[in-house]
């Protein structure tokens, strides 16, 4: 690790304003490690976020970076993208972000399988709100309008994307840092919708309250419960009640949004 | 001004920006070697230099970016 994460942030931002031990700051430095990877061009990159403390996390990168509304990450990138296809789109969102007001934007950016990277910041839980839960809170996780417990089943928003076309879907965590630098960069490789969710701890608006008190606590059930899907393919793990798969879960290729209607551009102008 | 403090170990050189660090202890509990601990005020302080294996695992737990290990050369 000789490379300086600091030439890829806006350091005069820093330092930044998560809670301490949040872990949206690790995730946020295993991103920046996969641009740092990947090279693109610094002005071929342009960095979409949504609202929430994860959608803070554009604004500290030193790129193109658009911080939007709620929800709407995916609509604002599904536009730059369509207007110059040659950039490399990422988008960050939260879990409420992408799964509850902005859950149709994610289902049909899946659906047409438009060039983006969407990284999704998964603590779980409105953080920035303070604690109300998610799509992605789990049964029976307690939350500031779940305080007896969450009763809904919540969304795996891993199946949901492969489900509605993604064409690359990864999951990794907090703890396994290597892995969400390796998605990442798979990811950004994919000439497609790429969906890769970070696990990621919220110890002020989570951990409090479902019997993690600190962050360690946190990390060390990230640990736990991971369960590599390569494991688990080969028959040599299984996934119990409350663990989740990590690894590249899921990858198909099928046409790309972009390239099609570029080809709907020159069809209609009799240039084919 | 941030300042930068180097602690020297065997195999690296570990930069540490206390004005950073909010004290979360998430690269204490990394540390395999107790390199690493908070001080009276919960921040971050270098206490068994000697031990370090230039790992790295601090460097990428921090969410603050404060550690950074430059391995020697
Ligand atoms: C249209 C709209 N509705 C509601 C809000 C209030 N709001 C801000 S952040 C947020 C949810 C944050 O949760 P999540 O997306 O999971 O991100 P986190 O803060 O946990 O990273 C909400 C509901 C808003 N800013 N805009
Ligand atoms: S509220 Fe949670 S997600 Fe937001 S900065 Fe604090 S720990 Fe991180
Ligand atoms: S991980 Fe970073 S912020 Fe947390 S105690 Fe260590 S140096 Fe401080």
């Amino acid at each position: 690790m000789s490379f300086d994460v600091m030439d890829y942030f806006r350091q005069e931002t820093l330092p930044h304003i998560w809670c301490p031990g949040c872990g949206n700051g690790i995730i946020l430095r295993d991103f920046a490690v996969a641009l740092e990877r990947l090279n693109y061009p610094r002005d071929e990159v342009v960095i979409v976020s949504g609202i929430g403390c994860s959608s803070r996390a554009a604004g500290y990168l030193n790129f193109d970076t658009v911080h939007t509304t709620h929800g709407r990450a995916l609509p604002f990138a599904t536009g730059i993208k369509l207007a110059n296809p040659n950039l490399k789109v990422f988008v960050i969102m939260g879990d409420g972000d992408s799964s509850a007001i902005g859950g149709n934007h994610l289902i049909h950016a899946a659906r047409r399988n438009i060039d983006l990277t969407a990284i999704i910041f998964n603590n779980n839980i409105y953080g920035m709100t303070g604690g109300q839960f998610s799509p992605l809170t789990p049964r029976d996780k307690k939350a500031t309008t779940a305080p007896y417990g969450m009763i809904e089943q919540s969304f795996d928003i891993c199946r949901l994307a492969e489900g509605a076309g993604a064409t690359y879907v990864g999951r990794a965590t907090t703890y396994h840092n290597q892995l969400l630098t390796q998605l990442i960069i798979d990811g950004a490789q994919n000439p497609g919708f790429s969906l890769i969710e970070a696990v990621t701890h919220c110890p002020t608006s989570y951990g409090r309250r479902n019997g993690m008190a600190s962050p360690s606590d946190m990390v060390r059930w990230q640990k736990d419960n991971a369960v590599w899907i390569d494991k688990v393919r080969a028959g040599k793990a299984e996934v119990k009640d409350g663990q989740f798969t990590i690894g590249l879960l899921h990858r198909h290729e099928a046409p790309e949004f972009t390239q099609a209607y570029m080809e709907v551009i020159k069809r209609a102008r009799g240039q084919e | 001004m941030i300042q930068i403090e180097t602690n020297k170990t065997p195999k690296c050189e570990l930069e540490i920006k206390k004005q950073w660090c909010k004290g979360c202890n998430l690269c204490v509990a990394a540390c395999p070697r107790s390199v690493l601990a908070l001080d009276l005020l919960g921040k971050i302080k270098v206490v068994e230099a000697e031990k370090c294996i230039a790992c790295g695992l601090c460097e990428s737990t921090c969410p603050d970016f404060a550690i950074r290990v430059i391995k020697n050369a």
